[in-house]
């Protein structure tokens, strides 16, 4: 048998595991690997111009596209840039594979040039992290990368390549099968369990589903809309779950949560079953631990055992894969009466509809989102952290044919715009729709010069307040509207006490423009909709639209962080 | 649930492999489970270490420690220890400083009673080797503190294996 190089058998081994689309940024520790990766020429490389970018849009393909996304980075500083995205990946099970470089065997601990311990350093947000120390476990270990990436819950796996080790010359074999003795997922169902959960929800009166982003990651939206019509009990969602069922089905009532709406929120309160299925009980959603779901029995299904139980107490836990667990219910569950409670729930969105408060004339971020549901048949929209995002996940009406990316769980500013690229690669032909903030913007603008290079016709909707708004909304509702840290046009003329501040910086549309891309601004409510049409009209280059947003609008409503439902904050 | 705070047992078996004992006593900082004392060495198969770890916890974040140990792709099995019969010790040295005779007698007594070795003897010092029960040599360490001006001590956590009809702990 011919021997080859490690870095051959990587790229052999990419090949296999059918890896269309390689996110890297060179570095001398890696060269080798870019290098055959030029011979051999088959897989489409992205070259972002930040790691941090770099992995966010990794994590974005991997999300819209259910594939796992696969990045190559240096050592040192290039590894350690992947910190935040794999943090962020880990927290909303992403499945990634991240090949860092490493300084040759013999001066690993010798303070090399560019040496970290990037498994060391990544240990508690990875879902594995490895270095290869012998050429022969190369192949191995790269298969079990990619198994453990994608398998059970998702999750990002990093790969630490040893120069010398990938120079080496060794088996050109890569292994078809894998068996880790430690890592068995689950993939069955305890079928006593579920008939317990289907009994309990047919004999509730006020049954519940909740929805989480476990929902949308096992692809088991259709199943669970077909379980919902069957069982006729109402659903909400988390952030993350929502569009587990399309926004706009009867049986759908909202988020519940810090932002959810009222009705989501008081159904959690009335109801006595809450049935839950893929989502981690996360502070955001309970609020006050015991005054959350007080007269419900709780079920819960999630693929990590290490889910359940954890924040809230659950009767009847459940470990499973939410597809497999929903196809199973179907042949099981049986309508319920829910008619009076679906009436009730109806009663509370009357009373408190999740609207922002009608200003005469002024854009609101309402109307901005309102026009792409109705200019978007299909499409995917991809969101930054913060108030941008909070009003998205209100307001935009996930169906069928679209989707809602977002760093959900750590909430990473910098995510949005990286990600909508790396969802337009992945799915060249949707629509896809940054919105995100003027503080979460600019924190990845660099990658301007990727989106017009790559040519993706993507449509970045920056909601422009001048401020870092969810904290500013902090600051104004329970800080005495001291804006510490969150003005952007502050700096010496704030600070000297000047009477006119400067001028926003940057100027969004000449800056798109400096890239090549397409700059509207847009500052009053009728011209939202031209924009969005502008915008579609490209084939070949990003449009960033800039909206210009009053300061003062805040997310409602909301509850206090560690609150309870009766200390809901309203827009009135 | 069991809100108290007591002392439980794991027994691991995990990859020998760089790097595992670190991801495990890093999830016990990082999650701020207390962690009471850990041992591990490898087994009678090379590529597995066991490791006998003790923390003080309530039943549920004993539970979570458990199933955050088992979602762990490294780790091979998880075994509760808290409530099996089990045979665990924990090796103990004793090094005794500034002896008379009077003190030399005395050290050769408690070695007697308490099954102790006396494994090296100078001039004016002594060194004991306990092999008892983790709370056995709590007591001894208070017992020669209390006897003797200067002492030195250290311990080497509890190893445990299950029982077959003598169990100690």
């Amino acid at each position: 048998m011919r021997k080859i190089t490690g870095n051959k058998l990587l790229v052999k081994a990419l090949k296999e595991e059918g890896v269309d689309t390689l996110f890297g940024y060179p570095g001398a520790c890696t060269i080798d690997i870019s290098d055959e990766l030029y011979k051999q020429g088959d897989i489409r490389i992205i070259l972002p111009r930040h790691e941090q970018a770099l992995v966010h849009e990794a994590d974005a393909y991997a999300r819209s596209t259910g594939k796992v996304g696969v990045c190559l980075v240096t050592s040192g500083p290039g590894a350690t840039n992947l910190v935040t995205g794999l943090a962020t990946a880990n927290y909303d099970s992403v499945p990634l594979v991240c090949f860092t470089g490493q300084v040759a065997r013999h001066l690993i601990g010798n303070d090399a040039f560019q040496e970290v311990d990037i498994v060391g350093i990544t240990r508690s947000i990875t879902k594995y992290g490895v270095t290869v120390h012998n050429r022969e476990e190369l192949g191995r270990i790269i298969k079990e990368a990619f198994y453990i990436a994608r398998s059970g819950k998702p999750g990002p796996v990093l790969v630490d390549l040893p120069k010398d080790v990938m120079a080496e010359l060794g088996s050109p074999e890569y292994p078809q099968e894998v068996n880790i003795r430690g890592y068995k997922p689950n993939k069955t169902v305890h079928i006593g369990q579920l008939k317990r959960a289907v009994k309990l929800l047919a004999h509730a009166k006020k049954p519940l589903f909740l929805a989480g982003g476990g929902v949308i990651i096992a692809g088991a939206n259709e199943v669970f809309t077909k379980l919902v019509e069957k069982t006729k009990v109402p659903v909400i969602t988390t952030v993350m779950g929502r569009g587990a069922i399309p926004t706009d089905h009867p049986y759908y009532v909202a988020n519940l949560g810090m932002h959810g709406a009222y009705a989501a929120n008081m159904a959690v309160e009335e109801c006595d079953v809450l049935f839950s299925i893929g989502t981690r009980f996360n502070d955001r959603i309970t609020g006050k631990l015991h005054a959350f779901a007080p007269n419900a029995k709780i079920v819960h299904i999630d693929i990590d055992t290490a889910s359940i139980s954890r924040n809230i107490h659950v009767d009847i836990p459940i470990v499973a894969d939410a597809k497999e667990a929903i196809e199973k219910m179907l042949e099981y569950a049986e309508a319920n009466e829910t008619e009076e409670w679906m009436q009730q729930i109806e009663g509370w969105k009357k009373e408190h509809p999740l609207q922002m408060k009608k200003k005469d004339g002024t854009m609101q971020p309402q109307d901005i989102i309102e026009c792409i549901n109705h200019c978007f048949d299909e499409a995917i929209i991809v969101t930054d952290v913060g108030q941008h995002q909070m009003f998205t996940a209100q307001y935009a009406q996930i169906t069928e044919k679209k989707r809602l990316l977002m760093s959900g769980g750590l909430g990473t500013m910098g995510y949005g715009f990286p990600g909508g690229i790396g969802a337009k690669l992945g799915n060249p032909d949707k629509p896809v729709i940054v919105i995100s903030g003027d503080g979460g913007m600019q924190m990845n603008i660099q990658e301007f010069a990727t989106a017009v290079l790559e040519e993706l016709p993507i449509i970045v909707c920056v909601l422009n307040n001048t401020y870092l708004g969810m904290v500013r909304q902090w600051q104004k509702l329970f800080y005495g509207k001291r804006y510490s840290m969150t003005n952007l046009l502050a700096g010496a003329a704030l600070r000297r006490g000047d009477e006119k501040l400067p001028e926003y910086t940057p100027d969004f549309v000449k800056l798109a423009e400096s890239y090549g891309a397409k700059g509207i601004r847009v500052t009053q409510k009728e011209d939202i909709e031209a924009a969005f049409s502008r915008a579609k009209k490209e084939t070949k280059v990003p449009t960033l639209i800039e909206f210009i947003i009053d300061p003062e609008e805040l997310v409602y409503p909301m509850i206090k962080p560690g609150g309870t439902l009766q200390e809901m904050l309203m827009d009135c | 649930m069991n809100r108290i705070l007591k002392k439980r047992w794991i027994s691991l078996y995990v990859e020998n492999q760089i790097g595992v004992l670190s991801k495990i006593s890093g999830l016990f900082s990082g999650k701020c489970y207390n962690l009471e004392s850990l041992t591990v060495g490898r087994t009678e198969d090379p590529t597995v270490s066991r490791m006998t770890i003790e923390t003080k916890s309530d039943e549920e974040t004993f539970e979570q420690i458990k199933k955050q140990l088992n979602r762990m792709v490294e780790v091979i099995k998880v075994v509760d220890f808290t409530d099996l019969s089990v045979c665990m010790h924990e090796i103990l040295y004793v090094k005794v400083r500034k002896c008379g005779l009077k003190e030399k007698t005395e050290l050769f007594q408690i070695a007697e009673t308490f099954n102790a070795e006396v494994v090296d003897y100078g001039k004016d010092s002594m060194l004991l080797e306990f092999v008892q029960t983790a709370t056995k040599n709590d007591a001894v360490i208070k017992l020669m503190q209390e006897e003797f001006h200067s002492i030195e001590v250290v311990r080497g956590g509890s190893v445990g294996i299950e029982a077959i009809s003598m169990a100690e702990r």
